[in-house]
Order: C-alpha cells, then structure tokens, then sequence
C-alpha cells in the first residue's frame, strides 16, 4: 500500500499533467516511494502502477532502467560515487578505496548496521568538482578527499 | 501519392508511409529485424540503415518517411557498410548457437548473417550472458543470451494482445528482457510472439527440440477450434503433427493465430486416443474388427427403427465437426426415418428455429469488424471466446472506435469500453431491449439517461455500426428475443448485426442440414425426452451439452449407444460401440466459417491406428442400412454435394421474425453464469497437456458478488458446495465485485462442474 503521504505528493504531481495521461507522474511517484522507504519494492511498484492506470510492466522498466531509483535496500545514508571519465581522471578510485576501507563494504553493498550503502554512479554533470558523490540522490559533495570524506561521514554519524 | 527512387526505381507512394514500406510495395527487400508491418515503429536494430540522397549520414528506413524527390539506396557501399557494421554489433553479444538453436533454418539473424556478417569476429572479449526465464508452459524463453532486443514480443504484447506481460528491463548492456516478478505470460495470444522473435529467444516449449525446421513438411489446414476459420500450417514428420503455425489472411487471422488454435495439436495423440473399433459385450469392452463393430451398430439401429420406432433414436454432433460429417449424419438419420439431429449442443432456446429466415451467421466480414466505428457486443466472453477476433475490437478501439458492451460478466477485455451494461442473465432482454428504446426516442430527438441512453447515442452517433451476438446470448434461454432486439437495434442505427459463432462450423451445421425439420428434435429436446438411441459423433455429452447431468442421464438409460469418436472417453460408461474416427488433422473435410467463408482441408498425416475418416464411417453405416445416396469417393464429393449450386451467402440470414416479446420466468434465488472456458472447447483442445497447464485452463472458481458472499458468510478463498438439481460440487468461491448480484459465475464444460446442471438457470451455494 501507498502510504497517504505518497498518494498525496502523486496527486499533486498529476496537476502537471493532462488527466489520461497519469503515467506521466511514474519516475515521480517512484522518488517519493524511495524517499520514504528509501528502496523500491516490485510490491510497491505494482501499488504505483494500480494508482496511476499503467502495466506493471512498464513500472518496472522505468523503475530498472534509472539507476538512482533503489531496487534494494540501501542503506540510510546511500552513498552514489561517479565513476564515470572526468572522475575516474580525478581520482574515483581513492575515493572508493577510501570508502571500502572505511565502511568495509564494496559497490552494492550495505553496512551491516544498515547505516551505509554504496552505489556506483554515472556522470552527475558536476565534472568541474570530480571527484564528487551524492548522498541519498539529493546532496552532492565534491572535490573529495580522504579528509573531507572522513569529515562527511562524521556528520552523518551524528544523524 | 509521392514519388520517390529507390535503387533507381521509380516509385508512387502514400503520403506518410516509411522508406521501408515504399520498398516493400516495389518489391524491394531491405533487411530488419525490430520493424514489422503490424506494429509500431520502434527503430532500435538499426538493421534497415539507407542511404539517402543528402542525408550526412545513412538513415532508418523503418523510421523515416518518405518525402517527394526522395532518392534512397539500399546497396549503396554506405548503405551496405553501415548494414555490415549493424551486424557485426548483433553478433557480438549473440551466442551463435545455431547447431542446437530451434530457430536453425528459419532465422531471420541466421539468414542476414549470410548476406551481411564478417566470416571471422573481431570480437574476442567475454559474450554477455542473459539467465533463461521461466514465462509458462507455452513460449520458452530458456536461452535469452539470444535475444537482440528488438522489443517485438513487447509491442505484440501492448498493441495487439492488449497486455504489457514482457517488458524490456535494465539498460545499455544490461537490458533484458523480462516478465514482472518472473511472472507468466498468460496471454491467449502470447505464442505469436515465437513467431515474430526474429531469433531464437522466445521459441515453442512444446516443440522444443522436436525436430529441426527443414525436416518437416507443411500441410494447409483450417482451425478447428473456434469459428473465424483461421488458416493453420500443420508440420509433420513421420506422419506426427509436431508444430502449428499460421498461414497468413488478411482477411481472416491477419498473420497471427490463438495459442488454442497454434498448441492444440498437443492433444492430438494422447493415450486415450481410441485406434480400434470397440463394442461392449457383457459389460466388458473388446476390440473388434471394423466390419463386426460397424455391423453391431447397423444391426441395433435397425432394431431399434423397426422395434421402437425410428423416432426413438437421436443424433448429436459437434459444431466443429466437419460439413461433410454432419451432412452425412443427417443424412443417415433421415435415410432411417428419423428427423432428430442437431449439433447446436449448448443452446437452449430453439424458438428462433421456425422464424428464422436462413443461417445464422456473422452478419458482416470479419474485415467489416476492423472498420466498424461503434459496437455493441452482447452476452460475450469475448477474449476467452473469440481471442483474435477480439484482438481486431482491440485494434479498432485503439484507432477511436467506441466498445459497447451488454453482458452478465465484466472480464477486463483489455481494451477501452465506451459504456456497459451488466445485468443478471434473466435481464439481459430487458437491457436490450431499453437500448433499443433510447435509440427510438434518440430519433427523435429525445435523450434517455443510464447505461441504455448513454449506449444508445453511442450507436446513434456511428457510421459503421456493428452489433454482435456472443456465445452467451446464443446460449441464453431467451435467445430468439435476443436476436430480434439485436435486429431492431441494427436497424435503428444503420447498422449490420450478426453472431460470433460458437465454433468451426457453426455456419457449416446449418448448410448441411445438420438441424431437426419440423418433426424432428433439437438437441434439447431429445435429451430432456430421452431417447432409445443416440448416435454421437465427437461428442462428450457431459461436456460438449448444455446441461450435463441430463445428457448423461439420457445416454445411461439408452439401449443403444455409438460413439463416433477420436478418443476413448466416458462414453465406456454408457456406450454400446466405439467407433475410431479421425480428429481434423487426419482427415479432409470442410469448415464453414463465421463470416460465411467456406474452406476445405486435406488431412495432414495419416489416420492412426485403425482410426478412419468419419464422413467414410458414415458412408458405410448408410449402405449397411440400405439408405440411397451414399456413394461417395471423396469427401470433395460429399461437399459438392451440399454445396454445388448453392450461392452459400443468400443461405446466410440472420433475419428472424414473430419473436414475441415475453418475460423471463421469473426466478428465485442465485442464478448461474456459465463461461466454457478457452482450452475447455473441444475434445483436442482439452487434451493438449501444454494447454491444459495454462492459467486458463485453473480449475473453475465459484465467482459471487463480495456482498453475496457475506450473506453467505463465506470468506472470498473459502471453499463452497454448488449445487443444481440432484448435483453437487465443492469449489473455491472467490469474490468478484464486477458481477451483477444475485449472479454465480460457474464454468461449464470443464470436468470440475459436470456435476452441476443446465448453464442458466438457478444453482444454490452453501458453505462447503
Ligand atoms: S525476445 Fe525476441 S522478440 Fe523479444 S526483444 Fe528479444 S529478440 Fe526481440
Ligand atoms: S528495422 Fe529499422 S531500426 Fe530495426
């Protein structure tokens, strides 16, 4: 089931969009499932689905197909580091090194505590700050350095 | 028009057609694998890459449109070279697996590898590997490693099935694809997509490893499992149906064909297939020659004709018995003295019988379908019942026409509905019948409110109007009526009106006279008046009859009963004679289709065992009896007989007149809605074990009203007793609150319920 709130963010969504057109909202409604629930479950897809009048099917292929929508947990703090060129130049790879030796997990994996995860992910269009991350999708952080990592993480440590 | 040059040739085109289709209409081939005539563009192969006159760089052809001056070249070195280089990115990833590929022979990959792979890969890295799926007893999707990602079998499923159940999941190199949550695929159309995978990703399950393409041989036949008349490639080897693929008519099936129509061959040659003639002899069944077994049943209907009176025996066949093979059995019947022989088993209202004016029968072209822009259907399970003609409604509704139904069930039709109305089955008359008043009064001028009205205007506002009886309304206790404000509504909108036949040669029964005259019985009435003896021919009574328990208990209380039959079936409980006949594939014979369309086959393989052709079986029952007129060599002889000389289409005539207007009588407590499900139809189709592990061949539920159910006290889930008459099952209730209340949605035809009684009429649920 969609919570309230989901349901509620949704239909404001669908104002943006003609009325047989509810599919437009789908990448939208996703964000708001894994901003609640921090992943996206094929339950809470076909739930997306059944509200907005679409095949499952196609929920699922939004759903796979954007990598910054969860299909597993992930973690309370999700961790996105780009390894695309402009990163990889700038030292990518110490970032993630640092990260594994720090959280002792790899790509795709999640602390045991549930706290951290830690994705891979593609060129976040902020080459000019490479080497850089994303927490949760909505906070970027860039020009990383071993420092400035330990420094990010204390602070989430705190919440 | 526009005209444009192709490889120098000078050709006319419709404004807005593709490249691609330009070069088709002249005969042109330009290779592709994601583009196909029936669906929508999606331009993701990039097989079909032209050169176009000033274009920087070669284009699709599939997706680019034709303008006027347009100069295209296939074969040019940049046509080619882009073609070539398409390729050589297919092959990468693909397993080349061609030894033990199914699709070896007929594969569209295989075939443009040879006009444009590399002899030798470049390509020395690892192959991406796609894990096999699981997607049902029907279409293998075991080695996806194949598949080139073109998304046919996804647009097959969203445009013309109707249902999203394959999707293309992931991306770039990830992308695969899949079923949502490893789901099956349960589209009653959903063996088309083996046919257009363009590789050997989707393949036949059944026909796995059988055998290879060019081993077998291909045979031209004619569905006989529902009534559109769909034309089958039946392949063989060694004298073994082993695969069904569609032979393609516009007209008719287009290029597709029902998974009932494509995997009912599995039933084919079961083990209970009957290969020698039997009689029962002191209790006990013996295999006799043919002569002694034919005697035996020449010898009791004489008995019985000369004893008891040839009134007293009675002729049952099935509608998808072949025209030769009905008329042949009237015949015989009417040689003997008898007027009693139908094959419209599960109707029950004969009234229409005097006063009609000629066959029953579509009222229009299948293609008229395509173009109609309002239809009404009426008392249809529409998908289950008629799937590809319900894939053309799909398809007109998809281009603006408005669907109208008037049913006593709501199946998601998987298309858009303009307006119901779903009633109970004792008010669908009234339902028309208020139709077919707001459409008067639209007339002049006057708007009715409701369902009615809003149905109405909706026909009043068409062209191409289009009213069509189902299974259901052909069933219906009151169908004359039906018919009759059919007609008036017809009339009323400037429409045609006709019926979806029930089965392959519901049309055919009646040119071959297959029908009680005025002395003789329908098929009701010689069940209810039970008679001496029955001749059956494909018949199951306890399933192929409208009210099993009565047309059981009239074959156990018959002296004499012979079963013409494919199969050894029930009728060891209550026949007398057993006689081994050819089910369609093994013999020749004739199908008259819905739309009137008369189509002959020959047999594909060879009768098994001992099993001989029916209408031969007839030939000789007719002379053993002394009965002129039953010197026929061929069956092409039997057909002109029926046929020669007769303009089929002025036999064709839905018009019925003197239909009195009467009420239901009225009924107490729970009436019954009874659907024969899709892979319930027929003898073959229930033996053929991939079919039979479908989802739609589940064991029937018992379907209610979630309200219904509460007065009850049954939990949705529970199981519950259905009963009618001194019958009774127990099966699973579930709630449906799409049905009309006071309404039990029980299937017939399926072993589960033959049990139960007539398939309208009252049946009681309590608790089980
Ligand atoms: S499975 Fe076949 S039809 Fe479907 S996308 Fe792959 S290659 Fe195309
Ligand atoms: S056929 Fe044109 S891109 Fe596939």
């Amino acid at each position: 089931m969609l919570s309230l709130q989901i349901t509620a963010l949704i239909d404001k969504e669908l104002k943006k969009y003609p009325a047989d057109q509810r599919q437009s909202a789908v990448m939208a409604a996703l964000r708001f499932v894994q901003d609640e629930k921090g992943w996206i479950a094929s339950a809470d897809m076909a739930d997306v689905a059944a509200y907005l009048g679409m095949p499952q099917m196609a929920v699922y292929e939004v759903a796979t197909f954007y990598h910054m929508y969860n299909l597993k947990p992930m973690g309370k703090h999700t961790l996105t580091v780009c390894t695309n060129l402009s990163c990889q130049l700038c030292g990518s790879g110490d970032t993630l090194e640092h990260l594994n030796k720090r959280l002792g997990i790899g790509l795709g994996e999640v602390t045991p505590d549930g706290k951290y995860g830690l994705r891979e992910g593609e060129c976040m269009g902020a080459c000019v700050d490479a080497p850089l991350l994303t927490i949760n999708n909505k906070k970027m952080c860039g020009r990383l350095t071993g420092e400035k990592i330990d420094r990010i993480l204390a602070e989430l440590d705190k919440q | 028009m526009i005209n444009i040059e192709i490889d120098g040739k000078q050709i006319q085109t419709e404004n807005g057609s593709t490249v691609i289709e330009a070069a088709h209409q002249a005969g042109i081939s330009i290779p592709h694998f994601c583009y196909h005539k029936k669906l929508s563009i999606a331009a993701n192969c990039r097989m079909c890459l032209v050169q176009v006159e000033k274009a920087p760089k070669p284009l699709p052809a599939c997706a680019t449109p034709v303008t006027e001056g347009m100069k295209v070249f296939t074969h040019s070195e940049q046509a080619v070279k882009a073609q070539k280089g398409v390729m050589e990115f297919l092959l990468v990833n693909h397993p080349l697996d061609c030894p033990i590929c199914d699709q070896g022979g007929e594969c569209m990959l295989q075939d443009m590898s040879v006009g444009y792979g590399g002899g030798q890969s470049r390509y020395h890295e690892e192959k991406r590997v796609v894990l096999a799926k699981d997607i049902g007893p029907l279409v293998s999707a075991e080695e996806m490693s194949r598949c080139i990602n073109c998304t046919r079998c996804v647009r097959f499923g969203v445009e013309i099935a109707g249902q999203m159940e394959l999707g293309q999941a992931f991306r770039g190199e990830h992308a695969e694809i899949v079923s949502f949550v490893s789901g099956t695929v349960d589209s009653e159309l959903s063996g088309n997509m083996i046919d257009l995978c363009p590789v050997g990703a989707l393949t036949s399950k059944p026909f796995r490893y059988k055998a290879r393409s060019w081993e077998l041989s291909r045979r031209r036949s004619v569905s006989a499992h529902d009534s559109l008349g769909s034309g089958l490639a039946v392949q063989t080897k060694n004298n073994r149906v082993l695969r069904v693929l569609p032979i393609e008519n516009e007209d008719i099936n287009e290029c597709w064909l029902s998974d009932k129509d494509r995997f009912a061959y599995e039933g084919l040659n079961t083990a209970d297939r009957l290969t020698k003639p039997m009689i029962k002899q002191d209790g006990k069944w013996q295999e006799v020659e043919w002569q002694v077994a034919l005697e035996y049943a020449a010898n009791g209907l004489r008995h019985i004709a000369n004893g008891a009176g040839a009134e007293q025996i009675g002729a049952l066949a099935t509608a998808n018995s072949t025209l030769e093979e009905l008329y042949l059995l009237q015949k015989l019947m009417r040689g003997i003295g008898s007027d009693n022989v139908d094959f419209r088993l599960r109707q029950s209202d004969f009234s229409g019988d005097v006063k009609q004016q000629g066959a029953p029968w579509l009222g229009m072209s299948v293609a008229d379908i395509s173009r109609a822009d309002r239809l009404l259907v009426v008392g249809s399970f529409l998908r289950k019942d008629h799937p590809l003609l319900a894939a053309r409604i799909r398809r007109a509704a998809r281009k603006g026409a408005q669907i109208n139904i008037i049913h006593s069930a709501d199946d998601d039709l998987l298309m858009h509905v303009a307006h119901k109305a779903i009633v109970a089955p004792d008010a669908l008359v009234e339902a028309l019948t208020q139709v077919s008043k707001a459409l008067a009064s639209e007339k002049q001028g006057q708007s009715a409110s409701g369902e009615a009205g809003a149905i109405a205007r909706s026909l009043a506002g068409g062209e191409r109007v289009a009213v069509l009886l189902g299974n259901f309304a052909q069933q219906h206790p009151q169908a004359a009526q039906l018919q009759a404000l059919a007609q008036q509504i017809a009339a009323l909108s400037n429409g045609k009106f006709g019926f979806l036949g029930e089965a392959a040669n519901s049309v055919g029964g009646y040119l071959a006279q297959a029908v009680p005259g005025t002395k003789g019985m329908n098929a009701a009435a010689m069940l209810a008046t039970p008679r001496k003896a029955y001749v059956l021919l494909n018949v199951e009574p306890e399933l192929d009859c409208a009210d099993p328990q009565q047309a059981v208990a009239a074959m156990q209380a018959a002296d004499l009963v012979i079963a013409l039959s494919a199969y050894k079936h029930h009728a060891t409980e209550y026949a007398d004679v057993l006689l081994p006949i050819a089910p369609y594939t093994e013999t020749s014979g004739t199908f008259v289709s819905t739309e009137g369309r008369v189509q002959s086959f020959k047999g594909a393989v060879k009768p098994l065992g001992e099993t001989r052709p029916a209408w031969k079986v007839l030939r000789v029952l007719g002379n053993l009896l002394k009965v002129d007129g039953f010197g026929q060599d061929t069956s092409e002889a039997v057909r002109d007989e029926v046929l020669q000389g007769v303009d089929v289409s002025a036999k064709l005539n839905n018009a019925i007149g003197g239909v009195e207007a009467k009420a239901a009588p009225a009924s107490s407590g729970l009436q019954r809605v009874a659907d024969v499900p899709i892979y319930a139809t027929d003898a073959v189709v229930r033996r053929s074990a991939p079919l039979q592990a479908t989802a739609d061949a589940a064991i029937p539920q018992v379907r209610m009203h979630g309200e219904e159910l509460k007065k009850l006290g049954v939990q949705s889930g529970e199981v519950v007793k259905v009963g009618q008459g001194q019958g009774s099952v127990q099966l699973f209730a579930v709630a449906d609150d799409k049905l009309p209340r006071g309404v039990v949605r029980v299937a017939a035809g399926h072993a589960a319920t033959v049990a139960l009684g007539a398939m309208f009429g009252t049946i009681t649920v309590e608790r089980a």
